[in-house]
């Protein structure tokens, strides 16, 4: 029955190709696209917050942290002294 | 100037240390000048591999931190006089590497060497980064098994995004080197096919080694696959890849049974 069954199982190698290439163009999406979808919230955040208050492109650090079933997107923006007076529109 | 070869995968086990020995040895047979560097800090083995573990002074740590000379920690290999090994230290000591440290060592050996050849460790942690940092090549060393592949797709990744050449904007010449492939699995459609391989990784292909015996004695010995018994195959496959590195033309081999077993010794009666 051993023999038998080892005799004619399906060949295994096409299923993991398949299963690869479905699990890798996932993956290749997330990452590949991850730190620049952080860039660019960061460069829009940037502007936006510029625009009312005074502060430098250092100072605003994304972090983002994936998870299930939640995902952490987390913004810090450091401004010098209180000068937190909104600028003239 | 050195050309800087980087054996990486991102997985463990799949054969980097074995290759960086095998590689090294097989080029430093062609008369070229060739340093093998670890840079598995805390877990080395390529001293072992090259049968140099009692010789072993001085090692990459103590040099970045210039505790002592290149000179004083490259260990001459006793077989291949053009062949030179920089060894891994056996700190527990995380950030004993630095960028700038790294970036002095590479430095001088490219100036002294032909090739560079560094061996990561696994994992794509900062210690796999630095490995790669300086990287003109990249042997990307895969088994025909999926958690290989996909940390191999990674890998690749990062070689695209941390490596100082994708950081000026050039790229980084990957190359994949399929090991312990194994003919009989292959033959039973068991195994993923190296054209899967090459068409799910798109990097072109250095070589194939297969899976064999001779690369486990060769290990006991203390002696690089290549160089123990030029005959056997997966010798002969390394040897094929070195020369393929020095811009050959070198047709790739697909391994093939050997008629062993069984079914080998009916056949050999039969014939």
């Amino acid at each position: 029955m051993k023999l038998w069954g080892r005799l004619f199982s399906p060949a295994s190698a096409p299923e993991a190709r398949e299963r690869l290439q479905i699990l890798l163009s996932h993956e290749r999406q997330i990452l590949g696209s991850g730190d620049d979808l952080l860039s660019v919230l960061r460069e829009d955040i940037l502007a936006a917050v510029a625009k009312r208050v005074t502060c430098e492109r250092e100072a605003v650090k994304v972090r983002l942290e994936r998870g299930s079933p939640l995902s952490i997107l987390e913004i810090e923006v450091e401004i010098r002294g209180n000068d937190l007076t909104a600028k003239a529109a | 100037m050195a050309k800087i070869i980087t054996v990486t995968s991102g997985k463990g086990g799949v054969g980097k240390t074995t290759t960086t020995a095998a590689i090294g040895a097989a080029l430093a047979k062609t008369g070229d000048r060739v340093a093998v560097v670890d840079f598995d800090v805390g877990l080395r083995n390529l001293d072992l591999v090259m049968g140099a573990e009692r010789r072993v002074v001085y090692d990459l740590v103590n040099v970045v931190q210039g505790d002592a000379k290149l000179q004083q920690a490259l260990i001459k290999d006793k077989r291949v006089d053009t062949l030179f090994l920089l060894p891994a230290s056996q700190t527990r000591d995380k950030d004993a590497l630095t960028e700038e440290g790294v970036d002095t060592v590479i430095a001088q050996l490219r100036d002294q060497f032909d090739w560079v050849i560094c061996d990561s460790p696994a994992g794509i942690e900062r210690g796999a980064t630095l490995a790669m940092r300086h990287a003109d090549i990249a042997i990307v060393v895969t088994n025909p098994e999926v958690s290989s592949v996909r940390d191999s797709d990674r890998i690749v990744g990062i070689l695209d995004a941390k490596t100082l050449k994708a950081i000026r904007g050039e790229t980084v010449d990957k190359r994949l080197l399929l090991t312990r492939y194994d003919p009989a699995r292959a033959a039973r459609g068991d195994m993923l096919k190296t054209e899967d391989v090459l068409e799910i990784l798109s990097i072109p292909l250095l070589g194939i080694i297969p899976e064999s015996g001779d690369v486990l004695k060769a290990s006991n010995l203390g002696v690089p696959v290549s160089i123990n018994d030029p005959a056997s195959p997966p010798a002969r496959a390394y040897m094929d890849a070195a020369r393929r590195l020095k811009g050959e033309d070198v047709a790739v081999q697909v391994p093939t049974e050997r008629r062993g077993g069984l079914l080998g010794k009916f056949l050999r009666r039969a014939a």
